[in-house]
């Protein structure tokens, strides 16, 4: 309980404790911590600019969208109008395809109509000849006859 | 009570609340006090090694605890260590801040300092009383005070060099004259000086002594209980020393704070120049 020496031990620890602490503990400390204030600072503002781009970037995609959609409406009726009109050329196509074929045939048929009347008309002719040398008894100079042969085949 | 059979009460309590000094015999020769006696002998000239130990030791674990942390102190995610060392730097400097209206960078490390090294001494008193002196006892050392602020050694010490620092500040802020003036001049002007001097000498002397004494006292009449609650059977001990130690962790907080916030305080008295005066 009594007063001695300690007393300026003490004094000198106190005062070297204080010095230290403001010299290498309460610095660095400080410092720390308000770098790290800013950096909360700058977070919370960079957080803020962030909302802001995103609301930008959202009213943008909405824009986006609506164009796109007016876009795509545009382009369907496109294709629809194009559809239409592809299936009328076809149509048409078909149409003129159809009667050219038709037309082939119709002349096939008139050129194999005149090529069996040919035949026909040869083998009368050939019958008329075999009858006529039975008539005659006698044979008929085809080449004597000729003119008159083919004149006769002409007329029928 | 481990050795009651041999101590009685008064010798016991006597036994707990005697520092450890060294210092010189009547005889001339140099050691440890044993008793009442040598230390009446010893007088000024010894020193408490209980107290400077554990005051020391303590203030170099403050000490190696923050440093470790203003070292490796970074703006990113804080860990556990850094977080409470940062909440306590912060907790000092918002104290500075609200009661300190000058420019000092003294004035923030100091309260830290003090704050921090006054609660580490003021928690030695919850170490159970017999604990440390046992072992201190086994190894051959009489007497031991773990406790070094309820030393008034170390009180006044830390108290005489908050004052030394307020009469510093005092001189430098205000000029010698300054001072002298604030010391004689009021409150009764410059006809009643003598009277002014002896109302602001004890308004100043009583600053230093009622810091120091405020923590001596508390803390002293603190170990004092711990000690009279160890003088119970040992089964019955935990029913006072339980309540007791747990009013007394805001006791050493508390303690603590109110040395902190006085040193700010009186700092900024110092720092405030009136012009009014």
């Amino acid at each position: 309980m009594n007063i001695n020496l300690t007393l300026f031990g003490q004094t000198i620890s106190f005062f070297l404790f204080v010095w230290f602490c403001m010299k290498f503990v309460w610095p660095p400390i400080m410092q720390a911590l308000e770098e790290r204030k800013a950096k909360i600072a700058d977070g919370l503002a960079a957080a803020d600019r962030g909302k802001h781009e995103q609301e930008l970037a959202e009213k943008r995609a909405k824009d986006l969208l609506v164009e796109a959609k007016r876009e795509a409406a545009e382009i369907i009726a496109n294709a629809n109008k194009r559809a239409n009109e592809i299936v009328e050329e076809s149509k048409g196509d078909a149409r003129t395809e159809g009667e050219r074929i038709v037309v082939a045939a119709r002349a096939e048929i008139d050129k194999e109509r005149n090529q069996a009347r040919e035949e026909l008309r040869a083998q009368v002719v050939s019958l008329a000849l075999a009858g006529a040398e039975k008539v005659l008894g006698r044979e008929i100079n085809a080449t004597e006859h000729n003119d008159y042969l083919t004149k006769m085949s002409a007329q029928l | 009570m481990s050795d009651g059979e041999t101590l009685t009460s008064s010798e016991y309590i006597r036994h707990h609340l005697q520092n450890l000094t060294y210092g010189q015999h009547a005889d001339g020769s140099w050691g440890l006090a044993h008793n009442a006696e040598d230390l009446a002998e010893m007088g000024f000239w010894s020193i408490n090694l209980d107290s400077m130990a554990f005051a020391i030791g303590l203030g170099l674990l403050f000490m190696w605890l923050f440093r470790k942390v203003a070292k490796s102190a970074t703006a990113d995610v804080p860990g556990g260590l850094q977080n409470f060392v940062e909440w306590v730097v912060e907790f000092i400097d918002d104290s500075v801040r609200g009661s300190f209206s000058g420019k000092n960078p003294l004035v923030a490390p100091l309260a830290l300092t003090i704050f921090v090294w006054i609660a580490l001494m003021n928690t030695m008193d919850l170490v159970p009383v017999d604990y440390l002196p046992f072992v201190a006892g086994q190894l051959g050392v009489g007497h031991l005070k773990i406790v070094p602020s309820t030393d008034p050694n170390v009180t006044f010490a830390m108290a005489l060099s908050v004052f030394f620092l307020v009469l510093f500040y005092s001189v430098k802020m205000k000029g010698f004259g300054g001072f002298i003036g604030e010391l004689t001049l009021h409150p009764f002007g410059k006809w009643g000086m003598p009277f002014n001097l002896f109302l602001e000498g004890v308004n100043l002397l009583s600053k230093p002594v009622s810091l120091a004494l405020r923590l001596f006292g508390n803390m002293y009449a603190g170990e004092m209980i711990f000690i009279l609650i160890a003088l119970l059977p040992w089964y019955a001990q935990w029913t006072l020393s339980l309540p007791w130690a747990i009013f007394h962790i805001l006791i050493v907080l508390l303690q603590a704070f109110i040395f902190m916030t006085l040193t700010i305080v009186y700092l900024d008295m110092a720092h405030h120049v009136e012009d009014h005066h």
